[in-house]
């Protein structure tokens, strides 16, 4: 197992403790939890795992409604009571009505998969707790057809948690966990780098100087974070705006342009033009 | 040499199992970890870890235990966080020592002190001393006055190139000990929700009757469900003004995270202490007041009981006929207090002060008391234990 080692690729920068989260994950066969501020590539990482690794990705996004059965399989009962009032002969066979889940998929797969487990707090608090069995052991018992399904490979598991709901500890356990942090100075500009890679150095570094200035900003709801980031530099570069027009002088006197990207919050704007007008007011230039 | 460890790691207050550090021991096996410290490090975390609020503890119990220094395990314990000093200082800011602030020439001379004083607290503070030193004076001070104007968290350039990964403790403000955001505060809220599910089967459950009447080929089956009390009653009271200025930001967390989260919220405020009446706006506070007596008979006793106050005050307010500093009140606070919570059993007091602190305010005993001890501090932690005691 070990020649295949997730390190990164060239379009998403690992730090060494999340590969080493993820290499270990990968060859004790055990999930990895990964959490983090919201847009700071949790879901991207299952992605460029699959990718790195040449392997194939199932995602299966939770949302509120979801029940971990979904993920297994769902039997479609509403279609053979149809069937059989139409007297279609499938109906004698309950497996025609066995519709396989995200799961189900990633266990049938030919070559080990990643299984993309999306938001898991999203879903009922139950949750978690009943994929324990299909995490631990990678099988699960079809009650209609009396058919035990085992994964021919243990996929790579991937979860994603914002955090909205506590996980149960049985859960805890049983995976190996990341805490993505947010991304210092260094590490930001690589990342940036690597989707940006013609950006000019002053440009760069005067839009991460603005924008780590913006995030110091006290009391925002949201802070922006790596996605708004890129988002906004996109936008520079469409605007063509030039590295000086984001120095702006003094500290924070300068509103940096096209903040929309930044904040997506009325109150955070409105806050950061008073905190900028405030300190025009007491700096003046 | 890892099972000393992982009793440190019990001792220290978390809840590693023994099931993580066979894990640990497999990975470190298949050789994950041989290069060096660092790597063992990571994988010790991504094993052992599972909250990120326990991070922080968890590189200070693996620095302490691979330098042996077990000493500092003992002092894990009584860390004060930064914050709570903060408020603290803010605290001890007096009326007279605001209008001195004036005196001193207003806000320009103070910004400039304040950066003064923070570029020598920065030095001390790297000389290796905490900065409860200086705490209580003016920087604290501004800070009090004018929370909004003033960052004081700027020193993030100081070099640390030599320090090891896990001495860098950049977790240090997801300890769950520390005053909360809204979305910590919701996840704590959503506690009450869940208890509010259970009750007798006497709603007919659509989509499973349909369901098992497939399953049965055709013939009828009725399934029923118990009813959905996911809305959860709360009454909740905010202490506002005076004192609770410098607790404003984490009240409207807390007021913000119960609006969305309770589809049943009445909120109410008032000044101090609860007298005869209470308001619903503070701009019309001395106009439009509703009286104590109305709320109470309104509002039914299964509505749980939240107040919100730092409980911070002259204790005649709490106990005097005419103690309320903003007007005459009739019956003492302690007594209307007292009939509150005769109609709603299920009460709390969140206090957003630091707990240690409680016992050096008279008033905060004298609520405790009237609270029969269900006062909770305005943390995540103290949350949980409050949401407990409601149910």
């Amino acid at each position: 197992m070990t020649d295949n080692r997730f390190t990164g690729t060239s379009s998403y920068i690992a730090t060494d403790d999340l590969t080493m989260a993820v290499n270990a994950a990968v060859t004790l066969e055990r999930p990895i939890l990964v959490k983090g501020e919201p847009g700071t590539g949790k879901t991207q990482l299952a992605i460029e795992v699959a990718r790195s690794l040449g392997r194939p990705l199932h995602e299966w996004h939770i949302k509120s409604t979801t029940k971990a059965q979904q993920g297994l399989y769902e039997y479609d009962a509403v279609a053979r009571l149809r069937d059989s009032q139409l007297g279609d002969d499938r109906v004698h066979d309950i497996g025609n009505y066995i519709v396989r889940g995200k799961v189900w998929e990633a266990f049938e797969s030919e070559e080990q998969p990643v299984l993309l487990i999306d938001e898991i707090d999203k879903a009922d608090i139950e949750f978690p707790n009943d994929l324990l069995r299909e995490l631990d052991r990678m099988e699960f018992y079809v009650y209609e057809t009396k058919k035990l399904i085992t994964a021919r490979h243990r996929p790579i598991i991937v979860i994603t948690s914002n955090n909205e709901k506590e996980l149960p500890d049985a859960f805890l356990r049983r995976c190996f966990f990341h805490y993505i942090k947010f991304p210092d100075k260094d590490t930001m500009a690589a990342i940036v780098d690597v989707h940006f890679p013609n950006l000019k150095k002053d440009l760069l570094r005067e839009a991460l100087d603005a924008f780590y200035k913006v995030r110091d900003v006290r009391g925002l709801k949201k802070k922006p974070s790596t996605s708004e980031l890129l988002d906004w530099i996109k936008l520079l570069l469409a605007e063509d705006i030039p590295p000086d027009v984001l120095r702006g002088g003094d500290a924070r006197s300068a509103i940096p342009p096209l903040y929309g990207a930044l904040l997506k919050n009325e109150q955070d704007v409105h806050l950061f033009e008073q905190l900028v007008f405030l300190d025009r007011r007491t700096n003046p230039q | 040499m890892l099972i000393p460890f992982f009793y440190m790691l019990r001792e220290g207050g978390m809840k590693t199992s023994i099931t993580e550090l066979l894990t640990l021991l497999d990975a470190m096996k298949t050789g994950l970890a041989g290069q060096s410290v660092d790597d063992f490090y990571y994988l010790a975390r991504a094993s052992l870890v599972k909250d990120e609020a326990h991070l922080d503890r968890f590189d200070r119990i693996f620095g302490a235990y691979f330098k042996g220094v077990e000493d500092s395990l003992a002092d894990l314990m009584q860390e004060i966080p930064d914050d709570w000093l903060r408020h603290q200082a803010e605290l001890m800011l007096s009326e007279e020592e605001r209008q001195q602030i004036e005196a001193m020439g207003g806000f320009e001379a103070l910004m400039d002190a304040l950066k003064e004083r923070l570029d020598e607290q920065d030095e001390r503070h790297e000389g290796g001393n905490r900065w409860i030193g200086t705490a209580g004076t003016s920087p604290f001070g501004a800070y009090g006055y004018n929370p909004e104007g003033v960052r004081m968290g700027q020193q993030e350039s100081r070099n640390r190139s030599a320090v090891k990964v896990w001495d860098k403790r950049d977790y240090r403000n997801l300890d769950d000990s520390i005053e909360l955001g809204t979305r910590n505060i919701k996840v704590a809220l959503r506690r009450l929700r869940k208890f509010a599910r259970e009750g007798a089967a006497d709603q007919l459950d659509l989509d499973d009757t349909i369901d098992k009447t497939a399953r049965n080929a055709g013939l009828l089956d009725i399934r029923m469900v118990p009813e959905r009390h996911n809305a959860v009653k709360v009454l909740l009271c905010l202490d506002i003004g005076g004192s609770m200025d410098d607790h404003v930001r984490i009240c409207e967390e807390m007021f913000s995270a119960a609006r969305s989260e309770f589809k049943h919220l009445e909120y109410f405020y008032f000044h101090n202490f609860v007298y005869e009446s209470l308001w619903k706006d503070n701009r019309r506070r001395h106009s439009e007041k509703t009286p104590t007596l109305d709320i109470a008979h309104k509002y039914g006793s299964d509505y749980k009981l939240i107040f919100v106050g730092d409980a911070t005050m002259s204790p005649y307010e709490i106990v005097y006929a005419g103690g309320s500093v903003e007007h005459w009140n009739e019956e003492p606070g302690a007594v209307w207090i007292k009939r509150l919570l005769n109609t709603y059993p299920k009460a709390v007091w969140l206090n957003p002060e630091p707990k240690q602190r409680w016992d050096y305010t008279p008033s905060t005993k004298l609520v405790r008391e009237l609270m029969e001890d269900r006062m909770y501090p305005l943390t995540i932690a103290g949350l949980d234990d409050a949401i407990r005691a409601l149910h």
